[in-house]
């Protein structure tokens, strides 16, 4: 499997760990919206998938990004837009520290 | 890891060993840090030289705790450094310095400390103020402020981390004699006993009382709270 993949696949275990912890019905795919209007997510669950998909990526790749650095916030156009989104911006945290 | 875990920052001597020391007699595995070796060496006990507020070690240290042991049920911010001056004869590196020390790495500590914490929807945070924020101690402007900046952050992060199960609260202790006021004249020193309550020195088993009130399991309800020793208020 390819690291976009692997990425894809962390992703999706995260939502489905929300789903079943918040009772949601997140759907599981590439465009999927995170963040703004259309999201099923919170700011809670927002913030609760981006821990969980931390900890998944450092388990998987054994390192330690931070998906919420001045990077991602100064971005014109969110890396939490959708999982597509969230799943090029961690390819390029990969990159950066691999 | 069976026992319950608790991290400090600041461990190598003074406030930090002592609760390190402490802890690990009331059946917790502690991990400590600092910038440069410690010399207490203890089965139940792991040290880590860093720098607070570097934010790529303190990642590479909560890496190690997630991969190590899975849980952190504790985490005392204690870590802290001061300067005694007048404001119009301070530095701005020592401003940096101390700001960095103090806010960035309580900042960094609980963030990354919380991530853990949640996975088990349970934890509690103890930061660190100072008896010089109510007092406003002349010549602690520096010091006082960034212990401010922590206290306010106590009190927003207890409310954010409220659902995750994380009680967040500080403790502002009064001169305890330690290297961080070791330099403070002894008049200085007089002068804010005067003002306080009841008039001694603080001693580190008052700072680990109140430690022991706030990361109990029946304090789940006691949050954003801010305790300041010797009856300051």
């Amino acid at each position: 499997m390819d690291n976009k993949s692997e990425i894809i696949e962390i992703i999706y275990q995260s939502i489905d760990e929300i789903n079943r912890e918040e009772k949601l019905d997140i759907h599981k795919d590439i465009l999927t919206k995170l963040f703004g209007r259309g999201s099923s997510l919170d700011s809670l669950g927002l913030v609760n998938l981006i821990v969980s998909v931390e900890e998944k990526i450092n388990i998987k790749f054994g390192v330690a990004i931070s998906l919420v650095d001045e990077k991602a916030m100064s971005q014109k156009s969110s890396p939490f837009l959708n999982i597509e989104s969230l799943t090029n911006y961690i390819l390029l945290l990969l990159i950066e520290v691999i | 890891m069976d026992k319950k875990v608790m991290l400090i920052t600041g461990t190598r001597k003074g406030i930090g060993r002592y609760l390190s020391e402490y802890y690990i007699k009331q059946g917790y595995f502690v991990i400590g840090c600092s910038r440069s070796e410690s010399d207490f060496v203890n089965n139940n006990y792991k040290h880590y030289c860093l720098d607070v507020a570097d934010e790529a070690q303190v990642k590479r240290l909560f890496k190690d705790l997630l991969k190590d042991y899975g849980r952190l049920d504790v985490l005392l911010n204690n870590a802290g450094v001061a300067s005694m001056n007048h404001l119009l004869l301070t530095p701005l590196k020592t401003v940096e310095n101390i700001f960095n020390t103090n806010f960035v790495g309580t900042f960094l500590f609980c963030r990354e400390g919380a991530k853990l914490m949640m996975k088990n929807k349970c934890g509690r945070i103890v930061n660190f103020s100072t008896v010089a924020v109510p007092l406003k101690l002349e010549g602690e402007a520096i010091y006082a402020s960034s212990k401010a900046a922590i206290v306010k952050l106590t009190e927003i992060m207890s409310k954010e981390f409220a659902n995750l199960g994380i009680t967040v609260n500080a403790i502002g202790p009064t001169p305890i004699e330690t290297d961080l006021i070791k330099s403070v004249p002894k008049e200085k020193m007089d002068n804010l006993m005067n003002v306080q309550s009841i008039k001694r020195y603080g001693e580190l088993s008052d700072i680990s009382n109140v430690i022991n009130f706030f990361i109990k399991k029946e304090s789940d309800f006691i949050t954003g709270q801010t305790v300041y020793l010797g009856g300051i208020s």
